[in-house]
């Protein structure tokens, strides 16, 4: 009986394989996947070396997509730094920019009002569900499956029509402001996002079920890529990636922030830690996000959106600035010398789609941080690579990319 | 804190054949053969824009088709990629405005540069510039591509006011003046 019937699975197979014959030695090869590779989604480069198909080595190379982000920062003002944190995970654009303006206002120690914390716990969940649909869709076209990823797109259209409406922009939302957000929510537009949670459900599990229970997808999947629960500590994995090997941290349940604590939610964990749990784990939150936003909207709180009393932060309404001298005053000075800051440290980290995404800002007083650093939960995600891609077939390294679901954007800043 | 494992069931015989899973998806296919198409035929057909798009910037003027912009570069200050740029001017003599004191003499936004985040709008005290509705800037030198003062007039048009600042400001000082001569 020939091995391949002994034991189906090639990678197994290449493993199993009896040990090389003095002097008959099989060549590595090195091979380079990226930076401008389809799977490698975006421009990440893997350097491989390979035994026949089987990796025996895994370097990522990042850094094509380096703009310094963070000393950008310390060259302008706090809110002028907000357009730049959509191009962070510029999946979740929402998503960043809440995250950077509640780390903003722990350093001022300023709490917004409950209408702004439900609207940003609103954008940020539409933004995970938009997240996890570009991450379901793009991951079904690795694995070699198309539909996902136009069903996916279709609903990711309709988040972004949403989003067009409330803040301007479709992608690039630059929605939060220190102390508030851009602009209050339209007439109707809570009612509009409720209807689409209604009818989002259903499509979300016509969308699933092409693949949860498909062969193919399985084969792919199941037991590919396994991240054990030891290693996704380890290696400072968050998210997804890391309830997806079973750890149940969720910063929005363990360290709640902009009201996440009035919200009723499970955590999805995955057991296995391999491409498919991942993958399981994201569909769930998807869910999960709807639930989230059902509440937030049938208790949408009235009343002020951006911290009234906050007068050194948050620049005055438009038409007090036209008719009032003291109103004109503070809004050049909010804008010249930016929002004012007391001096001293702020860590604080949101449970961004990616997983955690933390601003470590340091402040000598006045409207520009000293030094602004981000921890990119992408960039710790794809740390695992070398460990994780060892062993595998080039085509299962394909899947494990795209169950890790990483946006070069943030890893590279 | 409710944590849920997600549920793996292994595959049943029949789903082993991937016959169920071909008879769903074309389930699926057909259905969604029937509905109407989501795409759009685009330079044809428009996508509505809704209210308060960030589009183009662009200077407007008031209902009296009056300069509203003051050249007081704040937003040339705060644009952050540092896309506009202005050259303070005087108002001419016997425009009636004199009073407003200065006008832009020149003003460019560099269109290679703006990134729409809609900042210059939200600062202007004047409520002088807008980020409007159209979406697709093209050219073909960076040169076209620099909007100068005439062209971004051109694409702001006029805008109502709620406020008319200056003519308030104005018939303020006119009416404090009489008022002290009256004296
Ligand atoms: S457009 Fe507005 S902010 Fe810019 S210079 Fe003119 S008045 Fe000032
Ligand atoms: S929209 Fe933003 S980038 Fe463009 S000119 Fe205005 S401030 Fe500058």
């Amino acid at each position: 009986m020939s091995t391949e019937m002994n034991i189906p699975d090639a990678a197994a197979r290449a493993a199993a394989r009896p040990a090389a014959v003095e002097g008959f030695d099989t060549e590595k090869m090195s091979l380079s996947m990226g930076p401008s590779h389809p799977s490698t989604h975006g421009v990440l480069r893997l350097q491989m070396e390979l035994d026949g198909e089987v990796l025996t080595k895994c370097d990522p190379v990042i850094g094509y997509l380096h703009r310094g982000d963070e000393k950008i920062a310390e060259n302008m003002t706090y809110n002028q730094f907000v357009p730049y944190t959509d191009r962070l995970d510029y999946l979740a654009p929402l998503a960043n920019n809440m995250a950077y303006a509640i780390a903003v206002e722990r350093l001022a120690k300023l709490e917004v009002p409950a209408r702004c914390q439900a609207i940003r716990v609103i954008t940020a969940e539409m933004a995970r569900i938009s997240a996890h649909l570009l991450g379901l869709g793009a991951f079904g076209i690795d694995t070699g499956a198309w539909t996902v990823f136009m069903y996916a797109f279709t609903e990711r259209e309709k988040l972004y029509t949403l989003f067009e409406e409330l803040t301007g922009a479709r992608f690039t939302t630059s929605y939060a402001r220190i102390g508030g957000v851009a602009r209050d929510v339209p007439e109707g537009w809570t009612q509009k996002v409720d209807a689409f949670c209604d009818q989002f459900l259903p499509i979300l599990e016509e969308i699933l079920a092409l693949l949860t229970r498909n062969k193919i997808f399985m084969d792919r999947t199941v037991g590919v890529g396994v991240i054990s629960r030891e290693d996704a500590i380890a290696y400072g994995l968050t998210g997804p990636n890391l309830r997806g090997s079973g750890v149940p941290m969720d910063l929005r349940k363990d360290k709640p922030y902009s009201g996440y604590e009035q919200y009723d939610f499970d955590i999805p964990v995955g057991e296995h830690g391999d491409c498919y749990d991942r993958y399981l784990v994201r569909g769930e939150e998807m869910r999960q996000s709807v639930r989230i936003i059902k509440q937030a909207i049938a208790k949408f709180p009235s009343g002020p959106w951006y911290a009234t009393d906050a007068r050194k932060i948050f620049a005055p309404p438009k038409d007090k600035i036209l008719s009032s001298m003291e109103e004109l005053i503070q809004n050049f000075m909010i804008v010249t010398e930016g929002p004012q800051m007391p001096a001293g440290e702020v860590y604080f980290e949101a449970e961004n789609p990616k997983g955690a995404l933390g601003f470590f800002i340091v402040s000598k007083g006045g409207g520009v941080p000293y030094r602004l650093k981000i921890r990119a939960p992408s960039f710790c995600n794809l740390s695992i690579l070398p460990k994780v891609c060892v062993g595998n077939l080039v085509s299962d390294v394909v899947s494990i990319l795209g169950s890790l679901d990483f946006v070069m954007g943030e890893c590279d800043r | 804190m409710a944590v849920i494992p997600v549920k793996r069931a292994p595959l049943t015989l029949a789903e082993r054949t991937y016959l169920p899973q071909i008879a769903a998806g074309l389930k699926t296919t057909l259905k969604h053969m029937f509905q109407p198409k989501l795409t759009m035929e685009y330079p044809e057909q428009r996508p509505a824009i809704p209210p308060g798009y960030r589009g183009v910037p662009t200077l407007v003027m008031d209902p009296h088709g009056r300069e509203k912009c003051v050249s007081c570069q704040l937003c040339e200050f705060v644009c952050p990629p540092k896309a506009i740029r202005i050259k303070p001017g005087t108002v001419p003599e016997g425009s009636g405005r004199e009073h407003v004191e200065k006008a832009p003499q020149e003003f460019d936004i560099d269109m290679l540069r703006c990134i729409y985040c809609g900042l210059c709008q939200e600062v202007c005290p004047e409520e002088a510039i807008f980020l409007q509705n159209q979406f697709s800037m093209t050219g073909y030198s960076r040169e076209e591509m620099v909007n100068n003062k005439a062209r971004l007039y051109e694409l702001g048009g006029t805008l109502p006011d709620q406020h008319f600042k200056w003519d308030k400001k104005k018939a303020a000082a006119e009416e404090s003046a009489d008022g002290g001569s009256a004296h």
